[in-house]
């Protein structure tokens, strides 16, 4: 195998940061409906905070193996996403989306498994 | 005025220029990741002074910034089930440019792995529904 299972690990962990990252900014951008100087919050900090942390963790995986496998991995986000909207903001898990996430996951595991 | 008005004032983009932004955001969003790659190669571990001084980095960098707050504009006016689709296409973009630039292969697994992550996006473009703000950064 070309990518080392530790690139992808890294790549792995980018993504859950980011899933945070966008949860935050989620709840920083409802502030925003209350007035636009809430754009400074503690959550939209947060939130490009975390974005700036799953930066550092997937330049780091990236830097060994291939691109074409680790990229892929990044759509990983999607599913933790999804996750998080059912815990945080209560956001149902239709069969469409039960069945987006399976595609994805498929496509993740013929890559990073098979590719 | 308030802050509400203040908030929806802007003026929407038209579908045809949601399309198009969309698109260009791809193509950077892959530009970026290309480009990440060529300058994590040339560092020993990561620190701040690598971003600032390792110009495929830096560059890496500023274009991921910028693509992310298009993207949030883009999707703020477009319809999320018909732009996820397009976003995608970032997928499609790095597994071909990291063939051109890397020498990477495409196997028949990348490649059926790819399509069926386009599709999966897809799908969950269609399921998502109101569109949120932040949707579609973790492309």
């Amino acid at each position: 195998m070309k990518t080392p299972v530790s690139s992808m690990v890294l790549v792995l962990v980018a993504s859950i940061f980011g899933s945070f990252g966008a949860v935050f900014l989620k709840m920083g951008a409802e502030k925003l409906k209350t007035g636009l100087l809430n754009i400074i919050s503690w959550q939209a900090g947060l939130g490009v905070g975390l974005f700036l942390l799953s930066s550092v963790f997937f330049v780091m995986g990236i830097k060994n193996g291939e691109l074409s496998v680790l990229y892929p991995m990044v759509s990983l986000g999607y599913v933790w996403t999804l996750l998080w909207s059912r815990l945080f903001f209560k956001e149902p898990v239709t069969k469409e989306k039960f069945i987006a996430l399976g595609m994805i996951l498929t496509g993740i595991v013929f890559i990073a498994a098979l590719g | 005025m308030n802050a509400t008005t203040t908030v929806s004032e802007h003026k929407p983009f038209t579908k045809k220029q949601s399309f198009a932004l969309v698109f260009v955001c791809t193509l950077l969003g892959a530009a970026a990741q290309i480009l990440m790659k060529m300058g994590s190669a040339k560092m020993e571990h990561f620190d701040v002074m690598q971003v600032l001084t390792n110009l495929p980095l830096f560059v890496g960098y500023a274009l991921y910034g910028i693509n992310t707050v298009l993207l949030m504009f883009a999707l703020r006016d477009g319809e999320l089930s018909k732009l996820y689709p397009i976003i995608a296409l970032t997928y499609v973009w790095v597994t071909v440019l990291s063939m051109y630039f890397f020498d990477e292969k495409l196997t028949f697994w990348k490649g059926a792995g790819i399509a069926i992550i386009v599709a999966g996006v897809s799908v969950l473009g269609k399921a998502t529904n109101p569109p949120s703000p932040t949707a579609g950064i973790l492309e």
